[in-house]
Parts: structure tokens; sequence; C-alpha cells
């Protein structure tokens, strides 16, 4: 094999990955592309957190106990790590389809749809099959050109479909699916236990100072205290409430996608499969399951050789080959049926839970032999800040 | 049919991708990762029934054994929250060992079974674990390819 010769600098996957995220570090960080909340989220609690330790600290440490802001620190950090390990990592993002999978694909569901008459609407992508002997829809999804699996959603914002998809989260920057879900957790809970406690020692601190030298003094020597208490008192509802709310969920083995669509409530529905009828269980498969990887593969090299007249494809190894003719096969290339929007997915979303499982027409482009790692559309350049 | 490679060498410099089959994931057990075992069609005349379906479930039984919830998962998942998954920086996860094996056992069964026959396969987290994807080379000698007139569609659902 002659040596390839790069001459520019090495070009990784992260650079050419289709989807609307950004990535920093040279693709160990992946966010979505607005990130003004996420900055705000930080700024709350870390401007909260130094007012509570420039102000309450020295005086309550010597009052009561040092083992007051040592704890402090300790849920700060914890509150801190988890937000930045859920709004930094990977979600669970499902790769697009390379082209030959995506006729793979399409090529079955014609062989299943049998013959359309011309002027009639095809019959909608949708695969059902059996779990825990409940009946599941798998949907196809336009854009990444795949069949979902199950409790997978196309998330909208970031372009993406994400396994387990729970939600889009703006204050985390992120998305929130199967591999950060339980960072989103533990984030939460720390958090309502960190608003709590300063919430908490804030009155203490009052108190006791008040007794001292009175209130209206206490507040003119510590002003920061009735920032914090503001925040604290609408952070607490919110927060407190989100804690609740997704301890629920776990109980339950649930997404908040699933509950905002009501896939497993309602008489006639379906009840859900994935549930272990216990409460702990579900708790520990969702809190205590194994670490999941990220399939993305976003640091890996990708190797383009375009001026190396290569006779062999494309091997199975993972080196991309940009001027392979892949499919040399005698199928015709069935013509990617232009998107219907099927009626369900036209429902706007609600809330958090933002997610639009159906690409729009105006995605269409002719697959491209040459190039089979550039699925998308255009190659979005994810500028490193 | 009687193929002339013995290696994936000879396969890689003297044969021409004919055909790619996918197997897809089997979902009646939840969302846990599994595949197919279902013998797609256009792999009849390239290998033995009994060694797909092995190599398949071996390939089951590795994913099974990765996301086992069980007494180390619960172990690795708490100690890891303790050391707010720091711990992860120097250690590597279960899943990751067994994803090492999985990658070797991939590349033996190309080796020693698959590429004989003209056959590759594509370790599944290169497809974002959705498929297995088996790449279906000619030799380059041979006019036309048989393997790829087969249209028909091969894992059922």
């Amino acid at each position: 094999m002659s040596a390839v010769m790069i001459t520019r600098k090495v070009t990784r996957k992260w650079e050419k990955l289709p989807g609307k995220n950004t990535f920093c570090c040279d693709g160990r960080v992946m966010m979505a592309r607005q990130k003004g909340v996420f900055y705000l989220t930080l700024f709350l609690i870390v401007g909260t957190c130094s007012l509570f330790f420039a102000f309450e600290c020295p005086y309550l440490a010597v009052h009561l106990s040092p083992a007051i802001p040592v704890f402090a620190v300790l849920l700060f950090v914890f509150v801190v790590a988890m937000l930045l390990r859920t709004s930094f990592s990977d979600p669970g993002v499902l790769p697009r389809a390379l082209p030959e999978e995506a006729n793979f694909i399409e090529m079955e569901i014609e062989a299943a749809n049998g013959n359309v008459m011309a002027g009639q609407r095809p019959p909608p992508r949708i695969k059902n099959v059996q779990i825990n002997n409940q009946i599941v829809k798998l949907k196809y999804c336009y854009t990444c050109k795949i069949f979902r699996p199950p409790r997978a959603s196309h998330c909208s914002i970031c372009d993406n479909c994400v396994d387990r998809f729970d939600h889009h989260c703006p204050w985390v920057g992120n998305c929130v699916g199967k591999r950060n879900y339980r960072y989103f957790y533990l984030f939460t809970l720390s958090l309502s236990l960190l608003t709590i406690y300063i919430f908490a020692f804030n009155i203490v601190h009052v108190v006791l100072r008040s007794v001292d030298s009175g209130f209206m003094n206490t507040l003119k020597e510590t002003p920061g205290t009735v920032l914090e208490v503001l925040v604290c008192f609408f952070t607490l509802w919110s927060v407190v409430g989100l804690t609740g709310f997704h301890t629920y969920l776990i109980s339950l083995n649930q997404t908040t996608n699933e509950d905002i669509k009501g896939s497993w409530s309602g008489k006639n529905r379906v009840q859900n499969p994935y549930s272990h009828k216990n409460f702990i269980k579900n708790c520990c498969e969702v809190l205590c399951g194994p670490t999941y990887p990220s399939v993305l593969d976003r640091r890996g090299v990708m190797l383009e050789d375009s001026t190396r007249p290569t006779p062999s494809d494309a091997s199975a190894a993972s080196t991309y080959k940009s001027t392979n003719p892949v499919s040399q096969t005698t199928k015709s290339s069935a013509p990617l049926i232009p998107n219907e929007h099927t009626p369900e997915e036209a429902k706007p979303s609600i809330g958090a839970g933002t997610q639009k499982s159906t690409s729009s027409p105006k995605e269409e482009k002719p697959p491209s032999p040459t190039s089979p790692n550039a699925v998308a559309p255009a190659v979005i350049k994810e500028s490193a800040h | 049919m009687s193929s002339p490679f013995h290696n994936l060498q000879e396969l890689r410099h003297s044969a021409s991708l004919a055909n790619k089959v996918f197997i897809q994931r089997d979902y009646t057990d939840g969302t846990v990762c599994k595949f197919q075992t279902k013998f797609p069609s256009e792999l009849d005349s390239r290998i033995e029934r009994t060694l797909f379906e092995d190599t398949v479930k071996t390939l089951n039984n590795y994913y099974a054994e990765a996301e086992k919830i069980g007494g180390q998962s619960y172990l690795e998942g708490c100690l890891a929250c303790l050391t707010v998954y720091l711990i992860f920086l120097c250690i590597e996860t279960r899943y990751e060992k067994v994803l090492k094996k999985i990658s070797r056992y991939i590349q033996e069964q190309n080796e020693k079974v698959y590429a004989p026959r003209g056959l590759l396969i594509t370790d599944p987290i290169e497809r974002g674990m959705r498929v297995i994807e088996i790449s279906v080379y000619e030799d380059r000698g041979s006019s036309g390819s048989s393997s790829g007139s087969s249209t028909t569609s091969s894992s059922g659902r």
C-alpha cells in the first residue's frame, strides 16, 4: 500500500458530522447550538454560591460549624460536575444511515408496500415489533433514513435521532437521552439539595445575625443575602418540582417524551413494555445501568486521499476512502420517495420536549456514491470556540 | 460457489464489492442490543447457515454481557458517582472492555471464516449499533455479479 501524504491537518470525524451540534476541544465536547441559557444556568449557580461563600460562610463557620461551608463546597462541586457532564456529553445520538444502508431499507419498504397506484399517497413507514408481548410501532426517520429504535426520537433542535430521547433541555444546552439521563437527574437532584441548603442557611444566618445586630443592619452588612434568597426561592419551586417529576418517571421507567405523548397511558393504549413493574428495579436500571459508549466516534481520524486511484473498494475497517465507487451493484438504486408527513407528526410539540420526527422535503438530495460518509446535504463546519 | 480468496489481503486487492447485506436489530427483548439470527437469502450460496448463526449468537451474547444489570454494574455506577465520574478518566468501563472483545472476535471471524468465502463483517459500532453490515465480494475476474442480482428483502421484521 502506498504511503498517504497528508498535506494538511488531520480531519476528525466530528467535523463532518451532520446535525446542528457544536463541538469544542477538538471533538471532546458536544453541545447544541444555542448555549445562551446554559451560560445563564452556570452563571446563576456559580454566582449564587460565590455570594454564599463570601457573605454567609465566614459567619456560619465561626458561629455554628466549619462543616457547613465544607459540605457546601462538596455539593457545589458535584452540581457543577453533573451539569458539565450532562451538557458536554453525547446524549446517545444515532448516526445517520450511510447510502447503502438507506437504499437497503428503501428496497425493503418498497417490497413490503407492493405497487402503489400513481397519485396515491404511499402508506406511512412504520414497522411493528413485539416487545415483551406488546406491539410497539417503530417510525421511519426521513432525515436520518433509518427506522428509529424503540424509545428513540428525532430532536429538531439538534437535528439528530437520539436513543431513549427524554427531552431537549435548553438549561443544559443539550439533549437528554440514554447516555446522559442519569447525570441530568443527579444534576437536578443535587441542585435541589444545594438550593434548599443555601436557602436554609441564609435564613439561619439572617436570624442569628439579627439577634445580635438587628434585621436592617444585617441586610446592610450582607447584601448578598437578599439576592441569594430571591434566586433560591424561585429556583426551588422549579428545580424541586422537576426532580420530583423525573423521580416519578424513573420509577415507572418512562421518558419525558413518552409521558408528554401519552404513549403508555390510557385504557386502549399499550402498557409500558420496558417497565419492570418494580420501583427499585426501574430506578436501578436507569441510574445504575451500564455506561453506554458513544457510537459517534467524534475524535476518529478521517483519511481523505482524493489523489490516490484506489482499485479496491472500501474495506470493512475504519478507513473511509472518499473516491471509492461504492455501489457497483446491479440492483436499481431506488429513488428516495419524497417525504409525506404522517398526520401525527404534524402535531406541534409542547414545552421542553420539543422533537420532530420527520424531515421536510427540502432535505432531498441524490445519494452520491462517491463519498460513503458524506450523507449530510451540507458539510456543517463546526467552529470550535 | 468456491471462492479463490484465502485471506483478507487478497480480498482487498483482487475483489470488488458486489453487494452489502444488513442484519437488523431484534427488539423482541426490549432495547438491549441484539441482532436477528434470521439467515439472509443473499448469503445462501456463500456461507453455511450454522456458521452465520453462530457468529450472530456469539455477538448477541457479548452484547448481553456488556449490558447486564447486576452486581458489577451497580458497583461501577456507585463508585463512579462517588468520584463524580472522574474515575472514568482512568479506568475503562465494562462496556468498553466488552466492545474490545467484540472487535477482536469480529476480526478473528473475518480472517478465519468470512474472508475465505469472500465476505467481510463490519463491526456494528461503526454503524451506530443498528446493523451488522456484511460486504459481499466478487472475484474481479468473474463477469457480472451473481449475488447482486437478488433484491428480495432478506431480513424479516
